[in-house]
């Protein structure tokens, strides 16, 4: 998920050239307070017009609790974005308040149930929280966590090690796989450390997080790398798109593969299975094709 | 009897049916003096003012100059200087490339001293001056090879070439740089002069640094100087020889190279002696430290590196995966340096780098180069040269020259740098033909030329983006809107040569949108 600041347009006009998983329009810390109006009708029209492709498109909007959230929403959704991101996360009650939000503007524009939510947790009652949060809502596809509060919450600071985090991390993983939604890690602001970077996606890869927050194209190489799939995951990815097309061709609705179920998220994920290992050249085009 | 005397009237005899003279006994003094004296005293040793006399120079005469001291370079302004306060005028300035220092010639061609201009470039308020009508006669822009070519078949006819070195001894013989204690400056390699000095009538070199005859290994030889001036500098030695020039970490210089990489690795070039050339921008550099690292897992080696050498291919040549530097123009000060210490890092000529006409040039033995681009268009053509405002804003180079010949011919650009299309339906200048560029690389997508089905096929099965030159134009236009025509004038201020000496483009002056 690369982090681009909401105001930006040169950044956003193209960021997807740089194949990131998801795209996070940011309307919340890295836009000051008189740019707040601005970038929320830059990022709707951003939204309305830019052919993002298959990358997922977040915006992280402000929190309901100040002047602008609402305003973000509203902007938002009837942009057509895929995923809300609610920075500041401490509640079961702080999803459904924006999932009622949500629902209002869904209701109106006639598309209830599109928009999907991540909650970001940034704080040691969000971390108690995590696994409420998690399951507040149908449409919660993941929780990630935000370090720099937290660590400022837990009256420490950042360090290389990451040992301050260790404690969240595993909370906020555990969460997230009991309600059956991703876990995403928290930024790495040093840009010029790609080695320090490197280790800490290596240890929360382990840790069995499903992705890392970056702050700049640069980063994606490493998370890839790390990330790049294994050939047993490779292989059945190939098996679920094998069969869809199958089934496409045949006329058939439900798929299952191995006697499981394969729905969106499933196709979704073996997708971009497939996707990552062409893009760390594990896999050409040609073996997929065939 | 048959001696010397009696022999005397056959020897004139010989002579009048060869047609050569006859001998006369030579009563010419020699030199006695000991070398280390007599150097001090070298009859080729005069003051500018006084070169620039017994060269013989005249109204309406061209005089030519090269820019391997780059931004850093006095030479040209301070000839100049001298030749306007000598009261000459109507000149043709034949320089290899003009730059932003050299702004003072608006002066002399307002003055009337200069009135034609010969170039690979164009920079700064000069550029500026001249698209907006400044000459009277428009500017002939040649590549590097296209003007080494034009200077060897008389096309561009040198009278007296105005060369500054960074050493030379009494005789002539010089460097781009100096083993001496007292060395000011370094910029490796003269390759463009060395076509100057080779055919021009006359040849002053301008030194800063006098050394001890011999000034061996040289790069002009004595045998083609008539005047060595000595002055206190011929530049700013911190601007002559320019830092290494660091990796680029912008994500989009990173993101082409990486695709340009990938194209060189599955374009069916890279094996075991291949040749290659780049230029210098952010993604031509970083491409070299992509292939590297492939070059090293598949164990092959380059069996040269060509053109503008960089200190990133001498770090290449050293650690023994490219066998020998062709260096027309030292990039950097780590080139330059090579270029003093490396045994088979060799200095060449414009006309062994990249002549058109010549009997061999190392062009012609070029597997891969990869080049920058102010904009390309649909049919692959590239300008380099005229800015997106329609003002001159850069140099042809050896992009024509390069692109032409190598085998694979590679063009790294952004779709769009800022709001400014990349990617057009036509260029704005047609420097380079598309018929030599075989790929270009973008952020969106590779193009590949449509004369090289076999190269897009081995691009394709290697899983690369494949799209064509009309997508990224619609692309391109999609983002950015579709830009307004050019207010050009209808004077023509430049003329843009091919390499092979015809005309084949015009660019008009710029005026003020209305």
């Amino acid at each position: 998920m690369m982090f681009i600041p909401g105001n930006n347009p040169a950044m956003m006009q193209d960021a997807y050239v740089y194949a990131p998983d998801s795209i996070m329009l940011d309307l919340e810390d890295a836009i000051s307070m008189q740019e707040k109006d601005a970038a929320r009708t830059l990022v709707h029209y951003a939204l309305k017009s830019i052919d993002y492709g298959n990358i997922e498109m977040v915006v992280r909007v402000n929190p309901l609790t100040s002047p602008y959230g609402k305003k973000d929403v509203r902007a938002v959704v009837s942009g057509g974005v895929d995923v809300i991101r609610m920075p500041k996360t401490e509640t079961a009650q702080d999803v459904i308040d924006l999932e009622n939000e949500i629902i209002k503007v869904e209701t109106e524009l006639g598309c209830l149930g599109r928009t999907r939510i991540m909650a970001a947790i940034e704080s040691t009652l969000g971390v108690i929280n995590a696994y409420e949060i998690a399951t507040a809502s149908k449409r919660m596809i993941g929780i990630a966590l935000g370090a720099e509060d937290y660590s400022a919450n837990l009256k420490t600071s950042r360090s290389k090690e990451g040992s301050e985090l260790m404690y969240a991390r595993e909370r906020i993983i555990v969460a997230a796989r009991a309600a059956g939604i991703d876990a995403l890690d928290t930024v790495f602001s040093d840009l010029n450390d790609m080695e320090g970077f490197r280790n800490e996606v290596a240890i929360i890869k382990q840790l069995g997080f499903d992705g890392k927050s970056i702050i700049n194209p640069r980063q994606i190489e490493v998370v890839n790398e790390v990330f790049a799939p294994t050939r047993k995951e490779i292989d059945k990815a190939m098996r679920i798109v094998a069969a869809i097309k199958e089934a496409e061709q045949k006329g058939l609705g439900v798929i299952a593969v191995n006697g499981k179920m394969v729905d969106k998220p499933v196709a979704i994920r073996a997708q971009r299975c497939i996707d990552l290992a062409i893009a760390s050249g594990i896999l050409t085009k040609e073996e997929v094709d065939e | 009897m048959n001696n010397i005397q009696s022999r005397k009237k056959d020897v004139k005899a010989m002579a009048s049916k060869l047609g050569f003279a006859e001998y006369q006994e030579n009563n010419a003094c020699k030199r006695t003096a000991s070398l280390p004296e007599s150097q001090k005293q070298s009859p080729k040793i005069v003051s500018l003012e006084e070169a620039i006399k017994r060269t013989g120079l005249k109204d309406g005469m061209t005089i030519s100059f090269h820019h391997h001291f780059r931004g850093g370079d006095k030479v040209i302004n301070m000839v100049m200087a001298k030749i306007a306060e000598m009261g000459f005028k109507n000149l043709h300035l034949a320089a290899s490339s003009l730059i932003d220092v050299h702004k003072p010639l608006i002066e002399h061609i307002k003055n009337g001293v200069v009135t034609r201009i010969s170039t690979s470039g164009l920079r700064g308020d000069l550029a500026e001056e001249i698209s907006r009508g400044l000459m009277k006669e428009p500017v002939i822009f040649r590549s590097h090879g296209g003007r080494a070519a034009a200077i060897a078949n008389g096309d561009l006819k040198i009278d007296v070439a105005f060369l500054g070195t960074c050493s030379s001894d009494a005789a002539g013989n010089s460097c781009g740089y100096s083993r001496s204690e007292n060395a000011k400056s370094k910029c490796g390699s003269l390759g463009y002069a060395l076509v100057d000095a080779q055919y021009a009538d006359k040849v002053v070199v301008i030194t800063e640094d006098l050394v001890n005859y011999p000034n061996t290994p040289n790069s002009i030889s004595e045998d083609n100087v008539d005047y060595v001036v000595v002055v206190d500098s011929i530049g700013d030695p911190t601007k002559i020889s320019v830092g290494a020039i660091r990796d680029s970490k912008n994500p989009r210089d990173l993101l082409i190279a990486k695709t340009a990489a990938k194209v060189i690795i599955n374009g069916g070039y890279l094996k075991d002696g291949f040749s290659i050339q780049t230029g210098t921008g952010g993604a031509a550099l970083a491409v070299v430290k992509y292939i590297r690292e492939s070059m090293i897992e598949q164990n092959i080696k380059a069996s040269f590196a060509l053109g503008g050498i960089t200190s990133h291919m001498v770090k290449l040549h050293e650690e023994g995966l490219i066998e020998r530097l062709l260096d027309v123009q030292s990039f950097d000060i780590g080139a330059a340096e090579s270029l003093v210490n490396n045994e088979y890092h060799k200095e060449i000529s414009g006309t062994e780098y990249a002549s058109y006409f010549q009997k061999g040039s190392a062009v012609h033995s070029l597997d891969m180069v990869i080049l920058s681009a102010l904009e390309v268009d649909v049919n692959f053509n590239v300008n380099v040269l005229v800015g997106s405002n329609g003002v001159i804003r850069g140099a042809i180079g050896g992009h024509p020259d390069t692109s032409a010949e190598a085998a694979m011919s590679i063009i790294v650009c952004p779709l769009l740098r800022g709001r400014i299309p990349c990617v057009v339906n036509e260029v704005t200048t047609l420097i380079t033909p598309g018929t030599g560029i075989d790929v270009v690389v973008t952020d969106f997508g590779i193009a590949v030329n449509p004369k090289r089905p076999e190269l897009a096929e081995r691009l394709s099965k290697a899983g690369l983006n494949i799209v064509t030159m009309e997508y990224l134009r619609d692309k391109a236009l999609s983002i950015s809107g579709t830009p307004e025509a050019l207010p050009f004038g209808d004077k023509v201020v430049g003329v843009v040569m091919n390499r092979d000496g015809s005309v084949m483009d015009v660019i008009n002056n710029v005026v003020d949108a209305k």
